[in-house]
């Protein structure tokens, strides 16, 4: 291709990206007539060139645009949504012919004949037949003092003028000031001012470690060297610079055909277009920034007839709004349409098998909107031509976190979406935090890492501030702010030797990561520097390693492994990615085996031990408030039954299996607790908070897994068995050991409250879809004195309801199939005789959201789903307050 | 970028151009064999280098190094030609050649000379050379007391993530 042909193609490009916004901008302004001159010039020059060329094809379409375009400027046509539409159908047929050009060297053969007859019809006056007219749906703004600027996109051209130039470069003098330059080039230059920064760092790790004498003439310009690489590397990065409007510019055209095809009347509004970041980057966002708008008006703007009926503005509006922040830019993408419908993802998510009605119903609403970002999911109950094409959001995301970017996303139902993109400024250079695993020294990216935690390994004793690290069998969590942060150890992550910091009661290092909604926490053994790193990508034969996302150089010259954050909650299974993961991977977590398989319906975490004989029993992780070993010689006994010491109080121990060996060098404790709000007891003890340590002879293991009880209980303290990681488990009943330790543990709340005047225990009606749980409710609210009836669902508790059955308070699910516990509730508090019984909501999440969602749904109380005090402490509660009299005559 | 595509078809040069000129070769040694590598293909000759061991990365993998600046992979060839650990002590010399625009360390035991060799002394591979051999060899040299094992970079180099 000869140079002539390749100035003319780049300046075309340039042109033709120009006039669709221009385009777009004169059918909102009809009358400005700046637009229509520079949009008539831009064609002018095409026509001119190609005639010049010799692109006879070109030309001619060229040519009747021009015509088109001449008549409007000499107003013998009016500026209409359907003349712009037939100049914009000769663009695209342009930008069709020059991309060929591109690729060939040659005009590609072919006939314009009906695009140039009807753009000649246009001219004339006539209305031509070919194409159906539609108004312009595009709002027409006909207030002309908004003149959108960030309309007027800046020319796509390098530009020398720094960042706080004019937010619409758009008189053509400025051109004079700018030269063109090849990309290789500017990449070779930040390629080669990388490798001086990286030399400078080197010449000043150098400088520091040398004393005396000698280094002493070489500091000054050591410091000079280093200012002028730093502001090379600077300048040389801003070259790389340029506006995100460069790639916003194609987007008024994309909503305008968008809004023509789907039928709505869309805004778009584009904030900070002059916000400049790094052109890689830029690349990198541009086709998923124009999926999300292409998103945002297919689904989550509604028509204008259901805006209407919402009461909003017929004119949905599309904002696009980029700015910077801390190093970072933040690109929002809202709309004001319908928000996403938490329903319909929950209905799909489990139609895909993406999540259990169990998971989900543990979920928050945040937490289930996130799922549109996971492969295999649309939420357009119809796939339109428009977006759900196979390509969701779980690719955008993915895009997004290659480039070291995240992405979350906020709804309000009936309000709009709101997504907000974090990017780092260029891909070059990021700051990374040095830290060290397995001997090995590896770099984390700052833009994932949320805070650093200290932390002991040591034996449980109970003093210091530091948090602990504990165990569960193999799998190390922490405590962190009354949150459970699962941990993974990098060292076995990454198959490292393990050097003795972690096992010899030294202090650890956790490096909390946030990796969209979730957290975790990374465990190293030594955490050193942040330093500024140039990113190189791996070698090909590496890149199969998802651990890593780049490597770099360090100041001291050694090579180090950039960590990817996403790559590491995928392999651990932490990451919300990844349902197809383990247990948080520590080396060991093999007794497990092949736990999961598919997306199970009821998964518990359960923690497996051994006590009495050989074969394992199971409490559900949730109710064990911590595990002890505690020493043999702790144990004291107080009126011939076993305590030790524990926090500042005695801890009645429950040995299991009625046995104790008291000449056991240490004991496997299950710590359980008093929920320690629940009022103080007046009656005497110092503090409300009782606790109770079960004895068990070997802690095995923590399983997630379905919970079916196969056979039930057949004696007390004895749920039922079920098959947990491949062997007949004993699923324990904590409730009956709790009462052997106080005896008045369940008591307290019937004798205050549980009982109605006359005596009479109160009747409790349990609606729970799980078997599990209630196989867990039953027995701990019958042995805390309340009369038990538990149905498996609405539709059942409804049958009683209708039977003329009559219950003091009822528990209810809020995840259940078919009805859920909200609609039940609402069905409840509509008429009846149950009208104004206490619900209490149980759930396995408590956010306050759905707290809110559930009291207007009419929910007394809420109560996590584990929380046996405090179910008894709302029971006792709504049992107490006065009802609003409800003949007790009905009571059956 | 064409060098890739050169070695490929190397083996077949060599057996086929007879009256051919002559090639250069680095000759390096592995475990007491005596190998050569296209000099076209070398970029550089490193003593003992600081390796920063890569977590998960295929065994052959011995880690990565700076080579004035770039990241370079260092593949061990002991490793990779099945051979036994070289012993305790020995301080292996790096081999760096480029493949498809990267490089590639080759961690070898001694590197020797630069020798020029005529194509007519080339032959293809004995078919009984054992599986490693004659899956990286592109041919043998017949010098004058010894044998000189050709090797196939970029067959050496294409190694397959694991699983």
């Amino acid at each position: 291709m000869d140079d002539l042909l390749a100035d003319f193609l780049t300046e075309t490009n340039e042109g033709l990206t120009e006039l669709d916004s221009a385009l777009v901008k004169l059918e909102r302004n009809p009358g400005d007539e700046a637009t229509l001159s520079l949009i008539f010039r831009l064609v002018h020059t095409v026509k001119g060139t190609c005639g010049f060329l010799g692109l006879p094809r070109l030309e001619k379409v060229a040519h009747a645009a021009e015509n088109v375009l001449g008549k409007l400027r000499d107003r013998q046509l009016q500026v209409t949504g359907e003349v712009i539409t037939h100049v914009l159908a000769a663009i695209d047929q342009i930008k069709d012919i020059v991309a060929t050009l591109g690729t060939t060297g040659a005009e590609p053969t072919g006939n314009d004949a009906a695009l140039i007859a009807v753009l000649d019809q246009v001219c004339r006056g006539i209305k031509p037949t070919s194409v159906g007219a539609a108004e312009p749906i595009v709002q027409v703004s006909s207030a002309p003092e908004q003149p959108a600027p960030e309309l007027l996109a800046p020319e796509p051209r390098l530009r020398e003028e720094s960042a706080g130039g004019d937010a619409a470069p758009s008189a053509p003098g400025t051109a004079s000031q700018t030269i063109r330059v090849g990309v290789d080039v500017l990449e070779d230059l930040m390629t080669l001012v990388s490798e001086l920064v990286l030399t400078r760092n080197q010449l000043l790790q150098l400088a520091r470690g040398a004393d005396g004498g000698e280094t002493g003439r070489f500091t000054v310009p050591l410091q000079r060297l280093s200012h002028i690489t730093s502001d090379l590397q600077e300048g040389v990065m801003k070259t790389r610079m340029q506006p995100i409007g460069n790639v916003w510019n194609k987007l008024p055209r994309l909503v305008r055909d968008l809004a023509r095809e789907l039928n709505k009347k869309i805004e778009l509004v584009m904030q900070g277009a002059d916000t400049e970041l790094d052109r890689q980057v830029l690349e990198l966002i541009k086709d998923p920034l124009t999926h999300m708008v292409r998103n945002s008006a297919d689904h989550g703007l509604e028509t204008p007839l259901a805006r209407r009926a919402a009461g909003k503005p017929e004119v949905g509006q599309i904002t696009l709004n980029a700015f910077h922040e801390g190093g970072h830019i933040i690109i929002e993408i809202s709309d004001d349409g319908a928000g996403l419908s938490v329903e319909r993802i929950k209905a799909k998510a489990l139609a895909n098998g993406l999540a259990s009605e169990a998971e989900l119903a543990a979920m928050t609403e945040a937490q289930i909107q996130r799922f549109i970002m996971r492969a295999g999911f649309s939420t357009a109950a119809a796939i339109t031509a428009v977006s759900g094409r196979g390509v969701g959001m779980d690719v955008v995301k993915t895009n997004i976190e290659q480039i070291g970017g995240t992405i979350d996303l906020k709804s309000t139902h009936g309000q709009g979406t709101v997504f907000t993109i974090k990017i780092p400024l260029t891909l070059a250079i990021v700051s990374a935090l040095i830290v060290q695993a397995g001997g090995e020294r590896f770099a984390v990216p700052q833009i994932s890492v949320i805070e650093l935690v200290r932390a002991r390994t040591g034996a449980a004793t109970d003093n210091g501030t530091e948090p602990m690290l504990e165990r569960i069998n193999d799998t190390p969590v922490l405590r962190l702010r009354d949150q459970l942060l699962p941990l993974v150890s990098l060292t076995a992550l990454l198959r490292l030797p393990a050097i003795e910091a972690e096992s010899a009661g030294n202090a650890v290092y956790i490096v909390v990561t946030q990796i969209g909604g979730t957290t975790m926490g990374l465990i190293v053994d030594r955490v050193f520097d942040t330093e500024e790193i140039v990113v190189k990508p791996v070698a090909p034969i590496l890149r199969h390693i998802s651990m890593f996302s780049g490597n770099t150089i360090l100041g001291d010259g050694s090579v180090i492994m950039i960590l990817d954050p996403n790559g590491i909650a995928r392999a651990s299974g932490v990451g919300g990615d990844s349902r197809a993961g383990r247990l948080p991977a520590s080396g060991a977590a093999t007794l497990s085996g092949p736990t999961l398989a598919g997306p199970a319906d009821n998964r518990v975490a359960m923690l497996l031990f051994r006590a009495g004989d050989q074969a394992p029993k199971a409490i559900p992780l949730g109710l064990i408030a911590r595990l002890e070993d505690i020493a043999g010689d702790k144990i004291e006994y107080s009126a011939g039954l076993p305590v030790a010491q524990y926090r500042g109080r005695l801890m009645p121990l429950v040995p299991m299996i009625g046995m104790f060996d008291p000449l056991r060098k240490s004991h496997s404790v299950l710590v359980f607790n008093d929920d320690e709000q629940r009022h103080a007891n007046p009656a005497g003890a110092s503090n409300g908070g009782r606790c109770m340590g079960l004895v068990v002879d070997e802690i095995i293991d923590v399983v997630e897994e379905t919970l079916q009880i196969a056979l039930a209980g057949s004696r007390p303290g004895l749920l039922g068995t079920a098959v947990i990681a491949g062997n007949a488990t004993d699923v324990i009943d904590i409730g009956f050991y709790l009462t052997q330790a106080f005896a008045d543990w369940f008591a307290e709340p019937p004798r205050i409250g549980g009982a109605d005047r006359t005596g009479k225990p109160a009747r409790i009606l349990v609606v729970e879809d799980s078997e599990f749980f209630r196989h867990l409710l039953v027995p701990t609210l019958s042995s805390a004195g309340y009369d038990v009836i538990a149905v498996s669902g609405p539709a059942q508790a409804l049958r009683l309801h209708d039977g003329g059955e009559m219950f003091d308070a009822v528990v209810s699910d809020i995840e259940m199939p078919g009805m859920n516990g909200i609609a039940f509730v609402r069905t409840l508090r509509e008429k009846g005789h149950w009208m104004d019984l206490p619900v209490i909501a149980l759930t396995s999440h408590v956010a306050p959201e759905q707290i809110e969602l559930g009291r207007e749904a009419g929910f007394t109380d809420y109560v996590a789903k584990f929380e046996r005090a405090g179910l008894l402490a709302s029971l006792q509660q709504c049992l107490a307050q006065p009802r609003m009299a409800t003949p007790m005559a009905l009571a059956a | 970028m064409s060098l890739a595509v050169a070695e490929r078809t190397e083996p077949e040069r060599l057996a086929q151009d007879p009256g051919g000129s002559e090639k250069v070769f680095v000759t390096l040694m592995v475990a007491n064999q005596l190998c050569g590598v296209a000099a076209l293909t070398v970029r550089d000759i490193l003593g003992e280098q600081t390796i920063t061991r890569i977590p998960l990365a295929p065994p052959e993998v011995a880690g990565s190094l700076n080579l004035r600046g770039r990241i370079v992979t260092a593949v061990d060839l002991r490793r990779r030609l099945d051979l036994p650990r070289a012993a305790v002590g020995q301080r292996p010399m790096s081999v760096v050649v480029e493949q498809s625009g990267e490089l590639y360390a080759l961690l070898v035991d001694q590197v020797s000379e630069v020798v020029s060799l005529a194509t007519q002394k080339f032959e293809r591979n004995p078919p009984t050379l054992p599986p490693p051999w004659a899956d990286y060899s592109a041919g043998i040299f017949r010098l004058q007391d010894r044998l000189l094992v050709v090797l196939d970079t970029a067959r050496l180099l294409a190694l397959a993530p694991p699983g």
